[in-house]
């Protein structure tokens, strides 16, 4: 039987190890979150999101630079409403950046993928991404090209 | 002895047991003293029950994720998904296996034991020779027992995910030669510290206060005899994984 000191310090060791546990798999195994810092707003509205959720992720040629806030639908145009989280240090989109919904390979997620226009003002918080491309549903194509017709709302 | 009792009382059995452990609780919780004495002996306790169970954990923790990184990668190489391995065994680890499994892990080692201490101190008198000396059992023999457990449990939770993921880590990158950035940044992409690990954890703490809390209300109201004590040690076993499988499925219907 060890003496009651040295089961004390053991014990003090097994929960600093569970501490180290802890600060290992909060830093090295979770997401170090896109948006960290200080971040702004800014909207767009598409005809059709597919399956966009809140969380995803808004890219500008493959990197990503914010995460989709919240989805909501417009009550009066009935255009969905994305609202994308940007970080602060991407402040300098110019306001005829064109935003489409794209997806991962064939069955990823959907993301928002940002295309930066060449004007000289810039988007600030709260504004609106004017030009929207929606999600491509695959339903659609495929019944477009069977029937061959011009259907579909996009 | 148990025949006869329940020959006299049969109905609602399952029922009053659980009122008699809810008043047990509350009764611990309401002589719950912290003193100085108190915190050395929950230390104590945390040496035996946490320090004492880290062998187990880790060699359990360990081959879990060894053998779920080996068939994960083998399925999803299938699909051509294999760089997903990572993603699946820490989304499986944080939100169910690591929080499950250590509990009943620490069912079977800790709990059990302090189910059998605290029943033979039933049985040979020592609570009864507490209590003459005025010395309360519930809070010098329960207490330090229970927030024990309710502290190691969490604890050896994180240490068995640590342990599991480093087993996954060894097949995908040093037997399947994935690469080590692949396997860390596809788990920093997808795993959320809130809403994956934090609740995972928040799990962990909900279990760790049940196989407690069982395993002194066994060891409390064992019948002192030998066959008593072997009753509630199993006891404590069967009740710890059935009440943590149910309990692992409301609070996982209620945080998703």
């Amino acid at each position: 039987m060890k003496s009651s000191h040295q089961i004390e310090l053991t014990a003090g060791i097994f929960l600093l190890l569970a501490i180290a546990a802890l600060i290992f798999l909060a830093v090295q195994a979770t997401d170090r979150g896109v948006v960290t810092g200080g971040s702004y707003e800014v909207t767009a509205e598409f005809s059709n999101v597919g399956t966009l959720r809140p969380r995803a992720k808004v890219n500008i040629g493959g990197v990503t630079i914010g995460t989709v806030d919240r989805i909501e639908l417009d009550p009066v145009t009935f255009e969905a409403r994305v609202t994308m989280r940007i970080a602060d240090r991407y402040d300098e989109l110019p306001d005829d950046t064109s935003a489409s919904i794209v997806t991962a390979g064939i069955l990823g997620d959907q993301y928002v993928s940002l295309e930066p226009g060449g004007s000289p003002d810039m988007l600030s918080d709260g504004d609106r991404i004017l030009f929207t491309n929606s999600a491509l549903v695959l339903e659609q194509l495929i019944s477009r090209y069977l029937f061959n017709t011009e259907g579909g709302d996009n | 002895m148990s025949t006869a009792k329940q020959n006299t009382q049969p109905r609602f059995q399952a029922v009053r047991d659980f009122g008699r452990a809810l008043l047990f609780l509350g009764k611990v919780i309401s002589r719950m003293r912290f003193t100085r004495l108190q915190f050395g002996e929950t230390l104590r306790q945390i040496y035996f029950a946490g320090v004492r169970s880290l062998v187990i954990i880790v060699t359990c923790g360990f081959f879990v994720g060894l053998v779920l990184t080996l068939q994960s990668y083998d399925a999803l190489a299938r699909f051509g998904a294999a760089d997903a391995t990572s993603t699946l065994l820490a989304l499986s680890l944080f939100r169910e296996l690591g929080p499950v499994l250590t509990a009943i892990l620490f069912a079977g080692r800790a709990g059990t034991s302090i189910t059998a201490e605290i029943g033979l101190m039933r049985a040979t008198e020592q609570l009864d020779a507490l209590d003459l000396m005025a010395i309360d059992p519930l809070e010098r023999i329960v207490q330090p027992r229970l927030i024990a457990g309710m502290i190691a449990v969490p604890a050896l939770v994180l240490i068995f995910n640590a342990t599991a993921l480093l087993g996954g880590l060894v097949y995908a990158v040093f037997l399947m030669g994935t690469d080590t950035m692949v396997f860390w940044g596809n788990i920093q992409n997808t795993v959320e510290l809130g809403r994956d690990f934090g609740h995972g954890m928040l799990k962990s703490v909900g279990f760790g206060i049940v196989a407690s809390w069982l395993a002194v209300y066994y060891g409390w109201t064992a019948k002192p005899t030998g066959e008593g004590v072997a009753l509630a040690t199993t006891q404590t076993v069967i009740a710890t994984a059935i009440v943590v499988l149910f309990l692992d499925f409301v609070l996982s219907a209620l945080m998703l």
